[in-house]
């Protein structure tokens, strides 16, 4: 029983040769094409992959007939684009993939959910047989390893969510806090919906056109406020996320200090994504002021991702054990007879595949 | 016998720390369950040796500066188990943890556990103070420790710099909310163990009345710039942490006075 992987990811194709690959073919389609026993097809914006096992060879060019539906793509596509992995480094690449170890942002957790969907899927079609199940489960639970006994996931990787881990590393729950927008930008209002995302409900909006607030304030659910109050709201809001196109800054410690006075010993989280900035910096020297502005976005999530990177090892030796562990395994189901071979011989009703998680 | 118990706790909690500096040398850091464990079997082999001590004594095991610390450090351990989970600050473990281990170590290395040259009967107020204060003692020094955190955590998240720990802290707010409760929950019992003080019965020296009224004013003021508004979180987490040098100063020197007559 052979076991391989064929496939194109965001390492080894752009988008355009993806898009070709990532026609909606069945994996009954697939095994009646190719004629494989088992087949599972990973198909996501990132990469388009097929795993098979067969007791027969089953050539690439074949796999790539069926996923295009038709006579293999460019040529000179196929040769640079689609990768296979046979046996151990398909395992090793699985394993890679569920963790999230082989993603364009390392350590992202939605790839799990997709590796996921697609299982469920081959298993609902009956293409995913006894190997690809045991292969399959041991993924998650590597998945989920790598995860909890690694930082791999730690950290926010984008300006937004970057925005909202701070908030919550400064609040704890957001549920009850309160934030203001001032200046109704792109970026203002992708950090507004973020924070509303984790429960924010009391959200304002205060732009120098109050039309435009409104608009704002609608797309997030909160409420506009006339531009000549919001130094005002200081004394109440808990986030303060400036955009505005001001030439100088609008905040300054000046203004901030009486303010700041009055908020008793609540802090304030001020994200200043404006170039030229709107918030004074000495404005983060002042005592439970948290001051970020863009750059300082950008390096944390620059830092999350070199922690990510960083983590990559432990993950890989992780991995490695579980790679070396299911190949004894399979090894062991090559070396016995047809009839006693544990991969050969079970059969596919719901009991056998419980039984055979590892 | 009961210096190996104590011996084997002190190693509990120094395998708490192991782990936790192992962990941060890794940048992976779940210390939760597993300080948990030490610091939970520390404090069983921690409570094993105070009531065999207890037991041979025929009173609270208070009767030298031995006692005072690791009964100190029993405190500590006592009030991180009741209010680590209340306030989902497990990574207290990871400051706790080296606190105690420092508290039982020097109390183990050093030459303080001299049987005290009074035999004294057991008092029920006296022991009642003791323990009260001691306890206090428990709550300001994870005040302390939290204290540290928070000024850890407002450190990193005012200079942009942050490093592995900083995901494994408690929200800011929820550290302060922390600490004004451990501060509270310490000042009532220490109030407590200072106006017990008053009916043990025997004279009250003068020197150890002042200190232990020094601390009081001291965590007084604290709370009373807490309340009234006019310490910034900031201050007051510093404040926590001078706070109990002080005090750990003073139960020192209390000590060092009371040579004669035992606490």
């Amino acid at each position: 029983m052979s076991l391989f992987c064929v496939g194109l990811s965001h390492h080894t194709a752009s988008v355009e040769t993806r898009e070709r690959y990532a026609l909606q073919r069945s994996e009954e389609a697939l095994r009646a094409e190719s004629g494989c026993a088992e087949a599972l097809i990973l198909a996501t914006c990132n990469r388009v992959e097929v795993y098979v096992s067969d007791t027969s060879p089953v050539t690439t060019e074949q796999i790539a007939r069926c996923l295009t539906g038709g006579p293999a793509t460019d040529p000179a596509d196929q040769g640079s684009a689609l990768y296979r992995h046979e046996g151990e480094d398909c395992v090793r690449h699985l394993f890679r993939v569920a963790a999230g170890l082989d993603s364009m942002v390392i350590g992202e957790t939605e790839i799990l959910g997709q590796v996921k969907k697609a299982y469920a899927q081959a298993r609902e079609s009956g293409s995913a047989g006894p190997l690809l199940h045991r292969l399959f489960q041991r993924a998650f639970r590597v998945a989920k390893q790598v995860r909890s006994r690694t930082d791999i996931t730690r950290g926010a990787v984008s300006v937004g969510s970057v925005a909202v881990d701070l908030a919550v590393k400064i609040f704890g729950d957001l549920r009850e806090r309160k934030v203001l927008i001032l200046g109704a930008g792109e970026t203002s209002e992708r950090t507004a919906r973020a924070l509303s995302s984790r429960g924010v409900a009391d959200i304002r909006v205060s732009n120098r056109s109050f039309e435009r607030a409104e608009t704002l304030a609608g797309l997030v659910r909160g409420r506009a406020v006339s531009f000549q109050d919001w130094p005002l709201q200081c004394r109440e809001i808990d986030i303060l996320i400036a955009s505005t196109s001001s030439d100088q800054p609008l905040l300054t410690r000046e203004l901030l200090s009486p303010l700041v006075r009055e908020r008793s010993d609540r802090p304030l989280f001020i994200i200043d994504i404006a170039v030229p900035r709107d918030v004074a910096p000495e404005v983060n020297e002042m005592d439970g002021v948290f001051l970020y502005d863009i750059d300082s976005l950008q390096s944390i999530a620059e830092q999350s991702l070199a922690l990510r990177r960083q983590q990559m090892t432990a993950g890989e030796q992780i991995i490695a054990e579980h790679v070396a562990d299911f190949c004894a395994w399979l090894r062991r189901g090559r070396d016995v007879p047809a009839s006693a071979n544990p991969i050969v011989a079970q059969s596919l009703d719901e009991a056998t595949l419980r039984a055979s998680q590892l | 016998m009961d210096r190996q118990l104590l011996l084997v706790s002190t190693l509990c909690f120094l395998v708490a720390v192991v782990h936790t500096l192992l962990a941060l040398r890794n940048g992976v850091f779940h210390p939760v369950r597993f300080n948990f464990l030490a610091i939970a079997t520390g404090f069983v082999l921690q409570s094993a040796f105070l009531s065999i001590r207890g037991h041979a004594l025929g009173r609270c095991p208070l009767t030298n500066l031995f006692e005072v610390f690791i009964f100190l450090a029993w405190s500590v351990a006592l009030i991180y188990l009741v209010i680590g989970p209340t306030y989902r600050l497990s990574l207290m473990g990871a400051f706790t943890a080296p606190l105690v281990f420092l508290i039982q170590a020097l109390a183990l290395l050093a030459p303080i556990d001299v049987p005290h040259q009074v035999r004294v009967a057991a008092n029920p107020w006296l022991e009642f103070h003791a323990s009260m204060s001691m306890i206090a003692y428990g709550a300001f020094a994870l005040a302390c420790v939290a204290g540290v955190m928070y000024l850890v955590q407002e450190r990193q998240l005012k200079t942009h710099q942050l490093h592995s720990i900083f995901y494994h802290l408690p929200p800011l707010t929820n550290l302060f909310a922390a600490i004004t409760r451990l501060l509270w929950l310490g000042f009532a019992l220490y109030t407590a163990g200072l106006v017990s003080g008053f009916f043990t019965g025997g004279p009250l020296p003068r020197v150890k009345m002042i200190c232990a009224f020094a601390v009081w004013i001291f965590y007084g003021a604290i709370l009373q710039g807490r309340h009234l508004h006019r310490l910034a979180p900031k201050r007051i987490a510093a404040l926590c942490v001078l706070a109990f040098s002080a005090a750990v100063s003073v139960l020192w020197a209390i000590n060092f006075v009371s040579q004669s007559r035992p606490m």
